[in-house]
């Protein structure tokens, strides 16, 4: 009998993995975004809102994670972006090897934004990493202003939170206050935007801000091509 | 049920340690998990319960060590504050507080032979 001590984190297949995701998308100079949710949040109503007010600015595309049926993947493709569709069967979140192998079926060639809509799921999907730049969360006010504190890891680990359903609040009973108050004690850096996809409140400050990110994601990578070519 | 895909990494990972020591079994594996990670500990018993089953660690122990969330303040000198609340903002000051612990997913050890 004998002991061996390791270093190697549980997770360090899916880290490499990502790593290499990561190294494709900047190769190509894409920006890549990781959209998680619980069940049924809003994401693909999100994703729809955001692209009918970027798509004419910014050439975009979506990866979906969905247990079954290619349902999201039609409703973005019928608004004229490319999609491409990831059934999971029962795994309960995206790896860095799904997004991997979609990457060779799915030609994200001339694509600037692409987003990646992980499979509905309030816990499992934050703790793998796909190779993103960003993550961003959509929480549903309906569910209740102390979930982030119950469930704090992917709230945590996201660096935007979108409150959506603002248009339900009166309905509910949940004070925005308190759940924004609860977001920002487990991720004392989230930025936090309140939103409704049915009346289409705070998608202006939204996609302001997501503008604002990839314009500044476009420069960095111009740099960095001009340095590389020696200019 | 992540934690079936993790325990596919864990087994994976000490299989392929036990190959390189050139051991026939795996009589203990010892991990540690951050309270701050969406594990859920019996879950992942139960993933090993069902997964370990023709790999060397058939007959293993599983011991799992849960790590308390820890923190430090910047401002205040209290350097290893408990969190029993998931807040990561000082009680005192009010301060973005770091973690010192409790975001942990490692195999501390495995006991070959
Ligand atoms: N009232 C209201 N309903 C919304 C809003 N956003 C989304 N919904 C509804 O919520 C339901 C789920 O929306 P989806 O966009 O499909 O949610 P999702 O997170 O993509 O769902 P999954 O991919 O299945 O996890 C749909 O019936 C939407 O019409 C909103 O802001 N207000
Ligand atoms: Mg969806
Ligand atoms: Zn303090």
């Amino acid at each position: 009998m004998h002991q061996v001590t390791l270093e190697t984190g549980i997770m360090e297949a899916n880290e490499q993995l990502a790593s290499h995701n990561r190294e494709l998308y900047d190769a190509q100079g894409i920006s890549v975004i990781n959209l998680m949710s619980a069940p049924g949040a809003g994401k693909t109503s999100v994703l729809e809102k955001t692209i009918q007010r970027m798509k004419d600015d910014y050439r975009l595309g979506v990866i979906e994670g969905d247990l079954m049926t290619t349902m999201d993947a039609d409703r973005i493709s019928a608004l004229g972006v490319p999609a491409y569709q990831i059934t999971t069967g029962t795994v309960c979140h995206l790896d860095a090897r799904m997004v991997h192998n979609a990457l060779h079926n799915f030609d994200i060639g001339g694509i600037e934004l692409l987003f990646i809509e992980n499979v509905g799921n309030l816990v499992c999907p934050a703790e793998f990493n796909l190779g993103e730049h960003l993550k961003i969360m959509v929480y549903s006010v309906v569910e209740g202003a102390e979930k982030p504190r119950k469930y704090p890891v992917m709230f945590h680990e996201s660096a935007v939170v979108l409150l959506n359903k603002v248009d339900l609040l009166p309905y509910s009973g949940v004070s925005l206050e308190e759940l924004q108050r609860n977001v920002l004690a487990v991720n004392p850096e989230a930025i936090i935007f309140p939103v409704s996809c049915r009346t289409g409140e705070g998608f202006d400050a939204w996609t302001e801000w997501l503008r604002g990110w990839i314009d500044a994601r476009r420069s960095a990578i111009t740099r960095a091509g001009n340095a590389a070519s020696g200019n | 049920m992540h934690e079936m895909a993790i325990m596919q990494g864990i087994l994976e990972i000490a299989e392929g340690e036990a190959e390189k020591h050139g051991a026939g079994r795996i009589n203990v594996i010892k991990l540690r998990i951050g309270e701050f990670r969406g594990v859920v500990r019996d879950a992942l018993e139960f993933a090993f319960e069902a997964l370990r089953q023709g790999t060397k660690a058939e007959q293993a122990a599983l011991e799992i060590e849960t790590v308390p969330l820890r923190a430090s303040c910047p401002n205040c000198s209290e350097r290893n504050i408990p969190l029993n609340d998931f807040s990561l903002l000082c009680r005192d000051c009010g301060s973005i507080l770091t973690i010192v612990a409790g975001r942990e997913m490692e195999i501390e050890y495995l006991d070959l032979e």
